[in-house]
């Protein structure tokens, strides 16, 4: 079987033949890697899909290459949204700039009496392995590089709504500018996501924690009520006043 | 100059850094990859402190497991230091938000802590979540490190520390992605670089990276190594892949069955006696399974998700209905940098080292499951405190660049020589001959064999080589230099396990199958002879 996978320096897909058998992306890229071309660069780590080093996409869709099956002909791509380092491998420092923009950990820790209820709550978003796979398959990204993202806002909510957190309020004051309202929740960070986290979930869970806090969504009220047609206010209402 | 520099971002570089950085030092984490890639989110159990939430337990019980465990090796005022200060690490870990399991007890704080038992251990005294413990306290650590601004340095790989009379002044780097080699000063260092467990490629459950750079850059910088003949076997490991089940598997019930459907040890005895006991089961022919079927479907989604999903994933088997094919492999390190009972390291001053690349003479012949993620937290913190200390103390000198001119010699050197050898055929064979000769159960006739063996690799070193000559990203550079410092440190491993002409703990040698304290109840330390 063969294999496609997109070189940088050429910018062109170039074909390694593998055995017909089955095996992982991690582990044909390693072979080829060992045995043909040691200048095909990628990166990896713990083999067993929780150290989020590998992240691909095949076929244009994100994968962890240690969990993915190779099938014949498929095409191999770096994550997108990340500047390219050398053909597989990205670069994640401005991704990972988001959870500090999200100031996404527990701000002020107050003692609590959790259950398993609560452990429950958040137990897959706190699953999540940092992979960057539900940054690369998130087109608003395509029109704003600003956004906060998925992941980010993932861990954003299992921080907001951990009994132990005192100042839930600073997570939703830091969420709100790129951040919960940009999301067009079309869901295909939770497709991709190799931990089964829904992110989108998260973001419209948010979406109510920050209203609750007494924010409105920005996008809403500048549709339906800014255009000129209805700049006036002449219907008697408050576009401001909490929709 | 930086305060306290820490090599390593896994779970002990983490701790330490948020340690290290309080009272305003300066502290910088330099990674060979980013934080959350470490070996620690492996760590699937748990980790112990006697708090005594699931039946009765106490901080000495836990302290006679350890030392009990560790065969007459342990430190035991280390043991004590550790195990006692347990319980106010994870009172530590619950007040930065780590998503622990919960017992619905009604009680407040660290009180509601689920725990688990684990093997060797006289009470249920793992503290875990799901069996994604290391995952999510590394993970919490490092949201924890950008909330309190600790400053990381990404893709930077250690090349060798910079030390002047016997003092640590910081240490080379090759920038992977610039391929810049750059010195970096320091009034401290940190080692948290991990163990060398990928030695046995191919029979590890450690991710590629733990080729043990740290380790062997403290023998090249003239400090000492023990115990380095102790390298725990895990008992379950996938059979086709090496990747990890973890030992709550058996501490939640499950059973280890041979090809017959009988089962051959007690499941919870430390993993060097269940290990030795699958390996015998396979020299009679038979194969080994771990039977969790009856735990049912969905306790085994309660508990161990992420086992199920490996499985499935890849050995095509769903635990709920079907035995999963094990084999043990090797998974820790227990000796590594020698390290004294502030963990500085022995013959480098202001050098620190701690977690699995350390030494701290706490798991001694056999590590505990459950006591590696309470050492990186605990001696974490300890390691970033000490070394804060030693900063606040030092007298800031000007320090000499020759390292960095050798270092940068040597890679240009790397660059213009031909090979006729490639190194990753010698990886492959490098890892079997451990797995084969320096295994669970070792004689002297195969560990001279795996000594010669490793000569010659060793002799064919000066003929491989680099394949890809980009001068960045080059992953082939990296996986030679880490090639290259497994290939160091074997030859202390095979010595010591000749050496010690007895049986303790994960050192099992056939001839001599008993202990003998005699002679043997010491710690085997190794240096490099000195250059002429």
């Amino acid at each position: 079987m063969k294999i496609n996978i997109l070189r940088s320096e050429t910018n062109t897909q170039q074909s390694y033949a593998l055995p017909d058998k089955e095996t992982t992306l991690l582990n044909a890229l390693t072979h080829i890697k060992a045995t043909e071309d040691a200048t095909l660069t990628f990166t990896a780590g713990c083999r067993a899909s929780v150290c989020g080093t590998c992240a691909v996409r095949v076929n244009g869709k994100e994968q962890l290459a240690c969990a993915y099956k190779v099938q014949d002909g498929d095409v191999v791509e770096p994550l997108n949204y990340h500047p390219v380092l050398r053909d597989l491998k990205v670069n994640k420092n401005k991704a990972k700039e988001t959870l500090v923009k999200s100031t996404a950990w527990l701000q002020n820790f107050t003692e609590a009496s959790l259950t398993h209820k609560d452990e429950k709550h958040t137990e897959t978003q706190t699953d999540c392995i940092l992979c960057d796979s539900c940054y690369s398959a998130c087109p608003v990204y395509a029109v704003n590089p600003d956004f906060l993202g998925p992941f980010a806002l993932t861990r954003a909510y299992r921080y907001s709504t951990d009994k132990r957190e005192d100042n839930a309020k600073n997570i939703i004051d830091n969420i709100q500018s790129n951040g919960v309202w940009d999301c067009t929740l079309c869901g295909e960070c939770t497709m991709v996501c190799p931990k089964g986290i829904d992110p989108k979930m998260d973001i419209t869970m948010l979406r109510g924690l920050s209203v609750q806090e007494g924010y409105t969504d920005p996008t809403f009220a500048t549709q339906s009520f800014g255009t000129p047609d209805f700049s006036g206010g002449g219907f008697g209402f408050d576009p401001n006043a909490g929709f | 100059m930086i305060d306290v520099l820490i090599i390593g971002s896994g779970g002990a570089g983490l701790t330490a850094a948020l340690a290290g950085k309080e009272q305003d030092a300066s502290v910088l984490v330099v990674g060979k990859t980013y934080p959350t890639n470490s070996q620690t989110s492996m760590a699937q159990g748990g980790m112990n402190a006697a708090l005594g939430n699931v039946g009765d337990d106490h901080v000495s019980s836990h302290i006679a497991d350890t030392i009990k465990s560790a065969h007459g090796l342990c430190d035991e005022n280390m043991v004590k230091k550790m195990c006692a200060e347990a319980p106010q690490t994870i009172q530590w870990l619950e007040s930065i938000g780590v998503p622990f399991s919960r017992l619905d007890n009604a009680g407040s704080g660290v009180e509601t802590v689920a725990q688990r038992q684990m093997g060797g251990a006289s009470a249920k005294r793992a503290c875990y979540a799901q069996d994604y413990t290391g995952l999510k306290i590394l993970h919490t650590l490092y949201d924890t490190c950008l909330k309190n601004d600790i400053d990381f340095l990404d893709e930077h790989y250690l090349l060798n520390l910079v030390t002047e009379g016997g003092s640590v002044k910081g240490a080379t780097f090759l920038d992977i992605r610039t391929g810049e080699v750059k010195q970096l000063n320091a009034k401290s260092v940190i080692l948290a670089t991990g163990g060398y467990g990928s030695i046995y490629h191919g029979y590890t459950t450690n991710a590629y990276g733990s080729t043990g750079d740290g380790v062997a850059a403290v023998l090249r910088a003239g400090g000492s190594v023990s115990d380095m003949e102790f390298v725990q076997f895990h008992p379950t490991a996938l059979k086709g892949s090496s990747i990890l089940i973890s030992e709550s598997a058996r501490g939640e019930g499950g059973y280890l069955v041979n090809s017959k459907g009988e089962r051959f040890v007690d499941e919870l005895k430390p993993r060097d006696v269940v290990a030795r006991a699958i390996f015998s089961e396979f020299k009679k022919g038979q194969e080994v399974f771990l039977d969790v079927r009856h735990l049912g479907e969905k306790k085994l989604m309660e508990l161990l998700p992420q086992e199920v999903e490996l499985c499935k994933l890849h050995e095509h088997v769903d635990p709920a209905t079907q035995l999963i094919p094990v084999k043990p492999v090797a998974h820790y390190s227990m000796g590594g940098i020698d390290v004294d009972d502030m963990l500085e390291v022995n013959g480098i001053k202001g050098c620190f080292a701690v977690g699995e690349c350390s030494n701290a003479k706490v798991h001694g012949a056999n590590r505990l499951g459950g006591n590696s993620l309470l050492e990186i937290t605990t001696f974490g913190k300890y390691a970033g405190e000490n070394a804060r200390n030693h900063a606040k103390n030092s007298i800031v000198s000007e320090i000499s660049i020759h390292q960095l001119q050798q270092d940068k010699g040597y890679l240009k050197h790397l660059y213009a020589k031909d090979h006729t050898i490639n190194f990753y055929e010698k990886r492959e064979d490098l890892g079997k001959v451990f797995y084969e000769k320096v295994g669970i159960v070792r004689n002297n006739v195969h560990l001279s064999e795996a000594m010669g063996i490793l000569n010659a690799i060793g002799e064919s070193h000066q003929n491989m080589g680099l394949t890809d000559k980009s001068p960045t990203n080059n992953t082939n550079l990296i996986d030679f230099l880490e090639f290259s410092n497994a290939l160091q440190l074997a030859p202390t491993i095979i010595s010591a396990a000749l050496t010690r002409d007895e049986s303790r703990g994960a050192h099992f040698k056939t001839g001599f199958e008993s202990l003998d304290d005699e002679k043997f109840k010491m710690h085997i330390v190794s240096h490099l002879e000195k250059q002429a």
